[in-house]
């Protein structure tokens, strides 16, 4: 089996804490507008990146991640 | 047959399924323990009730501890749910995120006023509403950590929460022993919780906590386990005690030198 890339791990971290289909997912979509996270999903979406990825993401880092594509950029630059 | 048959109990603090209180309440249902739950907020509810229903539990019910009405009005919803109660878990701390980080000195007033008020008070609030609803006695349990006895950076103001909560259970224990009711707190290790990820630099502590505890990091079924203890009555003298489930990393005083090599 091919090894998953970022955005795929991130992708089905994010399915499974949204309760969305992968489909609705894309490198542009805007975390909390396009896929409707509220402030706890948040912070629990950075504990499970943190949890699959390891390392820290920190209270700015997080703030200035709107979109997937941000945060794959975030994780693949770590 | 379980250990809480007929044993009914209210479980204050569950955010989501990582909530220690939620392994909590995992353990004591799985005894056969009527459980009730209380959370925090809106945006819990919709956290909180899938949780309630894969355990069969109906009583669900919102309640800000830091205000009084709201306290009052739960505690007369839990008294014609359930008539009386066995037992109570306080699970539930808060400062806000600016004084969990940085230079203890800093602490504002209003910042130590809203840890102590939810973090500490709030368990005499509910202790208060609960003992007339324990007769017969009952049990009381609160969640404390080792920063109220060992200074642990960042932890900072609710370290300070955390000590008086831990004086508060002694004096609760004082107090409610004339009603044969038991109060104690287990101090657990750290666990990624979403309190847990508001405190700075989270992570690293867990990690080194784990590489120093003689057992490693602890996770919310020890606790809940612990818990079946602190609130069944193989513990019924027990009561103002704070019992650490943190793997022993409590006992040491330097890391064991050769820990990297084990493994
Ligand atoms: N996670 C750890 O490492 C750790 C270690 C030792 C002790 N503890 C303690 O365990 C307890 C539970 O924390 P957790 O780690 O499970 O995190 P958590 O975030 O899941 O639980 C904290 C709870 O406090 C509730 N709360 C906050 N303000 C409230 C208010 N005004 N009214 C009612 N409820 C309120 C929150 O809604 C949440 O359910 C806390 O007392 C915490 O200090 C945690």
């Amino acid at each position: 089996m091919a090894e998953k890339s970022t955005f795929e791990r991130v992708r089905d971290i994010v399915v499974e804490q949204l309760g969305i289909e992968a489909e609705e997912v894309s490198m542009d979509s805007s975390i909390t507008e396009d896929l409707g996270a509220d402030s706890l999903d948040v912070v629990e979406l950075i504990m499970a990146f943190e949890e699959e990825f390891g390392g820290e993401i920190t209270d700015e880092q997080s703030k200035a991640m709107a979109t997937i594509g941000d945060v794959v950029t975030h994780l693949d630059a770590q | 047959m379980g250990l809480f048959d007929g044993k009914r109990g209210m479980i204050f603090g569950i955010a989501n399924k990582n909530s220690i209180a939620w392994g909590i309440a995992q353990a004591l249902a799985a005894e056969g323990a009527e459980l009730g739950f209380s959370y925090a907020g809106e945006m819990l509810q919709k956290r909180v009730e899938p949780l309630a229903e894969s355990l069969g539990v109906t009583f669900v019910e919102e309640c800000d501890v830091t205000n009084e009405e709201a306290i009052d009005a739960l505690f007369a919803k839990v008294e014609a749910h359930f008539g009386k109660l066995d037992f109570l878990v306080h699970s539930i701390a808060y400062a806000p995120r600016e004084e969990l980080g940085g230079r203890f000195v800093n602490t504002s007033r209003e910042g130590f006023r809203i840890a102590m008020d939810v973090s500490c008070y709030s368990l005499v609030a509910l202790a208060k509403r609960a003992y007339p609803l324990m007769p017969e006695g009952g049990a009381i349990m609160a969640m404390t950590y080792y920063g109220a006895e060992k200074v642990t950076p960042n932890y900072n103001v609710m370290g300070v929460a955390k000590a008086a909560l831990e004086a508060t259970v002694r004096y609760l224990a004082w107090d409610l022993g004339q009603n044969q009711i038991r109060v104690n707190a287990i101090s657990a290790g750290p666990i990624k919780t979403l309190a847990a990820s508001g405190v700075s630099g989270f992570r690293k502590s867990l990690n080194y906590v784990g590489s120093v505890a003689p057992m490693g990091n602890v996770d919310q079924e020890d606790i809940g386990d612990a818990a079946r203890y602190l609130l069944s009555d193989w513990s019924r003298k027990v009561t103002g005690e704070v019992l650490y489930v943190d793997g022993g990393f409590n006992i040491m005083g330097a890391p064991d030198p050769s820990a990297d090599e084990k493994e």
